[in-house]
């Protein structure tokens, strides 16, 4: 076997109530790829972002190695001089300059501090064509599409003499045949002797591109395998593989009549016209039970419920109605009016206002029917605030807490309060436990649980898979913006699940 | 400023600075007056000149223009925006109100007060609807509209003649109205803790003392009496700071007690949270926008009317003293965070700023550099706070 470029040992990582690495080791040969999988809040991303010196050396425990050297990079700029380089799902161009001026950002060639137009686009172009890009240097990288941007990425890392380049999930926004010139390049790369580490939850293009395949869960290395001696089905297993039963209680739900149904949603999306995200799709939701909603990053599973609710910022079309009445809904307070709830995901970025009070955030949303039409009443609010933040069991000093000082669980409770006091009859969960703790999820798992007993219609979208399996009575799985597969509870095994996410397989009702 | 939201320990601590903050105003605002009160003693005023009644009265209606502006501005800042036109929308209220004397004595106040509430629908609509930032679309109000009172009044100054008009800037109302006006405060300050106890009471949550109730009425009626008194041994209570109560309890009650003033902090703190949550963000952005020219209409009037005249370059650079007065009594630029008390104290503190050096023959140089200088001061100490808190 090729002696180790690079060696990472016992990395650990925590954050405040998650342990997000827990001993992972990884290594990578010279001018090889290297696979990494794992679902999400794996610790993928964490994994990378110690490599890469986002998060400096003390952050951390366990060693890097590179060359048979320890190493420790105290920031981003130290491991790019070490000739690491990471490639973003989000592209870090800057749009409104030219390809050249991107790839040689910060690193102008200059004499007596003046910028040597000629060499810098010719230096430019020079590296465009030896990864048999037509691209031309001067043009400015607003005018290219994503395909092409991310390939600019990936001569800005090889500008830098990049020995050690990760790709984070960069087929996302790429289509087909963008894909094979990607893939071109990186074989390419591979043959030049670079070592590319390719995060991807596409998993017939991590066996297409991939030598060695490493699956992450929980925070933990599971296997390291040739590609050549797994097989995709045994993947899987791998990244799923958890007791399921151990976390979710058991909860028996009496499924009543339909009372939400869509059809025919579809969903452009707003920055690149014409791409759908989510193409066609409908459900039903019935009284009393809960309908997972499955799939990997980029399915159209968050834009879905989105789009439903009137939030979509794109293009979208769909036929809603409620207890067989169709309705239109046009802006998110029409949703809410026709008792539709959504416990949005990202809780800091659309559900919380954290300079405000618990009570604040909790009635903000059925602020009129709760505190009054114009002049508000603060002991009303106060008093349904208290007793939804009891129901809850939120643990802070009094609703008067500031939001942001909460624990994240406790901020996602008050997300979920928030909703709650609208009365709806429907009730969207987005990533409803991302990023809190064990415990807190246990908490929110009850209390789902216990809303669907009493007669609630609960939609849950979530990345993670147990999740969906232990909670939903049925599960339907997106990829691309289609729905792959539809299950019942019984069902619903993980592996058959995530072979619809991949995109494996596919399976009616 | 990163909020390290998963540390549960700092929750009671970050609540008594923000309860701290308006305390702290209040004493820097105290200092500034004694400070004051003892550099204006003289051989004539053994005891100081400042906090006299006859300039303790003078330092209230200077502060009444910028404080009715800094109630409005506070309300867009709140919102996420800003108003940069709001100089020149009072010095074109105030030359149509002018001009429009002829008409008649209500038409030239509606006149002024109509103008701002066009200016601020406009405006508004082109914030929100048209989706141009505050900034720009005020900053171009801010020269488009000093141009248009340049062609109305072709330059030239115009008198204020109406008597009813000149007295809203000077005249006093008399004692016994002041008087009778202390007592309906202090008995509408009694209800309403009586009533909102009681309040408390049906909902289940706890009730204050006795001690307690009888505190929060009897130490806002010594203020209020006072204060009255001090008003009167001046002549009476001012007309204009009639006004400045008047627009700051309104707007306070707008801000605190509405579900319009939620809305506007609710937009200004998270724009997504707020529209996810069902509101209607253009509307309100709309609404306080359109209530910031009405309060400039206002303003223009209790300017011109106190100036005398109203001259084309009136109101000039009155956008600034608006925003400092947020800015000073702790409003974010940001959005979502700020008070009308704390807007009309850095109002108050401003004037006293501009009324004490004056007092004490500053030059003018020194004055700029010490109101500049307190300004980035108090954004400067709010952020030590804010950080350590």
């Amino acid at each position: 076997m090729a002696k180790s470029l690079l060696e990472m040992k016992q990395i650990t990582k925590s954050f405040p109530g998650v342990k997000a690495l827990d001993g992972v080791s990884f290594d990578l040969n010279q001018g090889e790829i290297h696979a990494l999988v794992g679902e999400n809040g794996a610790g993928k991303s964490t994994l990378i972002k110690i490599l890469a010196g986002v998060y400096p050396h003390p952050e951390y425990g366990g060693e890097v190695v590179l060359e048979g050297s320890a190493r420790r990079f105290a920031s981003v700029r130290e491991s790019e001089q070490a000739g690491i380089a990471v490639i973003y799902q989000e592209l870090s161009l800057v749009k409104d300059l030219s390809v050249a001026e991107n790839i040689f950002l910060g690193r102008e060639p200059r004499r007596f501090g003046i910028i040597n137009w000629e060499e810098l686009y010719s230096r430019a172009q020079k590296l465009l064509d030896d990864l048999h890009l037509t691209i031309d240097s001067s043009s400015p990288v607003r005018n290219l599409g994503i395909g092409q941007q991310q390939l600019v990425e990936i001569a800005k890392a090889l500008s830098q003499n990049a020995r050690i380049v990760v790709l984070d999930e960069p087929t996302a926004a790429l289509t087909d045949a963008e894909v094979e010139t990607l893939f071109g390049i990186l074989n390419d790369l591979r043959a030049r002797g670079v070592a590319m580490i390719y995060i991807s939850h596409k998993l017939d293009e991590v066996f297409h591109i991939g030598d060695r395949i490493t699956v992450l869960r929980d925070g933990k290395t599971i296997d390291t395998t040739p590609a050549s001696e797994t097989d995709e089905p045994r993947v899987i297993s791998k990244m799923v593989g958890r007791a399921v039963d151990q976390i979710f209680p058991d909860a028996k739900h009496d499924r009543g009549e339909v009372v939400f149904e869509v059809r025919n949603v579809t969903v452009e999306d707003p920055s690149v016209p014409g791409k759908l995200l989510v193409d066609q799709v409908g459900f039903t939701a019935h009284k009393g039970e809960v309908l997972g909603i499955a799939g990997l990053m980029g399915s159209g599973r968050s834009e879905i419920l989105m789009a439903i609710f009137g939030a979509h910022p794109g293009r979208k079309s769909a036929e809603i109605l409620v207890d067989g009445k169709q309705i239109q809904i046009a802006k998110p307070s029409d949703a809410i009016k026709h008792g539709i709830g959504f416990v949005t995901e990202d809780r800091k970025r659309y559900g919380l206002i954290l300079d405000q009070t618990i009570l604040k955030n909790m009635t903000l949303a059925c602020l009129r029917r709760v505190s009054g039409r114009f002049v508000t009443n603060e002991d009303a609010e106060a008093a349904a605030g208290e007793r939804a933040a009891s129901d809850l069991r939120i643990k802070a000093p009094s609703v008067f807490t500031v939001a942001g000082t909460l624990s994240g669980g406790n901020q996602q409770k008050v997300v979920l309060a928030k909703w709650l006091l609208t009365n709806p009859r429907v009730l969207f969960l987005d990533e409803p436990t991302r990023g809190i703790d064990v415990g807190a999820k246990q908490e929110i798992y009850a209390q789902i649980n216990r809303l669907a007993e009493s007669g609630l219609a609960i939609v849950l979208v979530s990345s993670e898979l147990p999740e969906v399996l232990g909670l939903s009575d049925r599960v339907i799985v997106l990829h691309e913006g289609r729905v792959t597969g539809e299950f019942t509870r019984s069902e619903a095994t993980p592996e058959a699940v995530m072979s619809c996410a991949t995109g494996h397989a596919r399976r009616a009702a | 400023m990163s909020a390290t939201a998963e540390q549960f320990p700092k929750a009671r601590l970050k609540l008594r600075t923000s309860a701290l903050r308006a305390y702290t105003m209040l004493l820097a605002l105290l200092a500034i007056w004694l400070f004051f009160q003892w550099a204006t003693i003289d051989q004539y005023h053994p005891y100081g000149l400042f906090l006299g009644a006859i300039n303790f009265s003078k330092l209230l209606q200077q502060t009444a223009v910028t404080g009715v502006l800094a109630v409005g501005m506070l309300m867009v800042i709140v919102s996420g925006n800003i108003d940069l036109s709001v100089g020149a929308v009072v010095g074109l209220a105030g030359g149509i109100a002018a001009m429009a004397q002829g008409w008649g004595l209500v038409p030239c106040l509606v006149a002024a007060i109509a103008v701002g509430l066009l200016i601020g629908a406009l405006q508004g609509t082109l914030v929100a609807y048209v989706n141009i930032p505050s900034f720009i679309v005020t900053l171009g109000g801010l020269q488009a509209w000093r141009g248009v009172i340049l062609k109305l009044t072709k330059g030239a100054t115009i008198p204020v003649e109406l008597p009813f008009f000149r007295s809203l800037g000077r005249e006093f109302l008399d004692r016994r109205i002041g008087l009778a006006l202390a007592a309906i405060s202090i008995a509408a300050i009694a209800w309403t803790n009586l009533r909102r106890n009681r309040a408390r009471q049906r909902h289940g949550l706890k009730t204050l003392s006795v001690s307690a109730i009888v505190t929060r009425i009897v130490v806002p009626s010594i203020v209020i009496v006072a204060f009255i008194i001090l008003m009167n041994k001046a002549g009476g209570l001012p007309i204009p700071v009639i006004f400045l109560v008047a627009v700051a309890l309104a707007g306070a009650f707008l801000t605190a007690n509405t579900t319009f003033g939620r809305y506007l902090y609710a937009i200004g703190g998270n724009p997504d949270a707020a529209r996810l949550s069902g509101i209607n963000l253009k509307r309100y952005i709309l609404a306080a926008f359109c209530l910031m020219g009405a309060l400039a209409g206002l303003a223009s009037l209790l300017h011109t009317a106190r100036v005398g005249s109203a001259s084309p370059d009136a109101g000039t650079l009155m956008e600034l003293d608006a925003i400092a007065s947020c800015v000073i009594g702790g409003t974010s630029l940001m959005g979502g965070r700020g008070t009308v008390f704390g807007a009309v104290l850095g109002a108050l503190i401003l004037s006293s700023l501009d009324n004490g050096m004056s007092l004490l023959n500053v030059e003018n140089w020194a004055q700029y550099v010490v109101k500049g200088g307190v300004l980035v001061a108090a954004v400067g100490f709010d952020m030590f706070g804010r950080r350590k808190g």
